[in-house]
């Protein structure tokens, strides 16, 4: 079987790209590439991960400067075209920023970072990056960042929530969402959503940080798994 | 010519920053003062042959870049 290429765009300030790296190309034994932000292709990639970071040192907007990146052309028409697209932490926020996901993530309600291990509940599988989980499965995932606080006018909550477009929400290990589960003030307790073609998936939580158990959680794996699966059953790969 | 932009927060978005310096001036003892919100603000040196095109150019990047319109709203000023 051919495997799947992941690329992992790297941003200036980018800091999880080699861990995004990683979990593709060590733990699952894909095919990996870097592409450095001034590329304006992506090199036959199969599926593309925005890592997290602080790109471009999160001046004016954490994302604001990276959406304008070559490399942000050839994704957007990636994505156009149906491929998955997975944005983590600095990287939702730069899909957000791009208008490739609705919404914005302002800073922390308690003006905190955050950099603890969190819980997230599955809320929807048939996005490329959760079909292998399971809906209402709780994820325990790392959280490193400062500004998470999803926010969104009533109108688009209301779209996300109707449309089923929220993938995580923030929940304790029961998979009770609360106040006291939420890190960060997340409207609806929204810790990732999808796009109107469910390709395009973005999260604040890390899940390419707890692909192994040395790094106390392999529930990130899941996300992983889902899209080299969606990838194989729609015969979409390169070769 | 010069285009001084100021960027806030909509009203209908919390400004968890505003809300902490304004909890710091009420425990130093300024309870006349209310709410504070934070917000940026940028000087635009710009070559416009008037003050509307100028204006015009402003508006363009602050909507583009300088703002995000999803949770902010901006003012500009052309002298």
């Amino acid at each position: 079987m051919p495997k799947t290429k992941f690329a992992v765009i790297v941003f200036p300030g980018s800091n999880c790209d080699h861990d995004a790296y990683h979990a593709a190309k060590h733990v699952l034994g894909q095919d990996a590439e870097f592409i450095w932000h001034k590329e304006s292709d992506l090199k036959g990639a199969d599926v593309v991960v925005l890592p997290g970071g602080f790109s471009y040192g999160d001046y004016l907007r954490t994302g604001a400067i990276a959406q304008f990146s070559p490399v942000m052309k050839a994704v957007s028409a990636f994505a156009a075209a149906g491929g998955p697209v997975l944005g983590i932490c600095n990287g939702f926020q730069v899909l957000c920023e791009a208008k490739l996901l609705p919404g914005a993530l302002i800073r922390n309600r308690d003006l905190k970072f955050h950099c603890e291990h969190v819980y997230v509940r599955v809320e929807q599988t048939d996005t490329p990056f959760t079909l292998r989980a399971s809906r209402g499965q709780v994820l325990r995932l790392p959280i490193a960042h400062g500004e998470g606080n999803y926010v969104a006018d009533p109108e688009t909550l209301e779209q996300l929530e109707s449309s089923g477009r929220i993938v995580f929400r923030y929940c304790d290990a029961s998979g009770q969402t609360s106040e006291a589960a939420n890190p960060n003030g997340s409207v609806h307790a929204i810790a990732g959503l999808c796009s109107e073609q469910r390709n395009i998936v973005g999260l604040m939580p890390h899940p390419e940080r707890a692909c192994e158990s040395a790094l106390g959680s392999e529930d990130g794996l899941v996300l992983f798994d889902s899209v080299v699966a969606s990838l194989a059953s729609r015969g979409a790969l390169a070769g | 010519m010069k285009a001084r932009v100021f960027v806030t927060l909509k009203p209908s978005v919390f400004d968890p920053q505003g809300r902490t310096i304004s909890e710091a001036l009420h425990s130093m003892g300024y309870n006349g003062i209310g709410d504070v919100r934070q917000g940026k603000y940028f000087e635009l040196e710009i070559d416009a042959a008037s003050a509307d095109k100028a204006r015009e150019l402003a508006s363009d990047v602050a909507n583009k870049v300088l703002a995000n319109p999803v949770i902010e709203s901006y003012r500009i000023e052309i002298d």
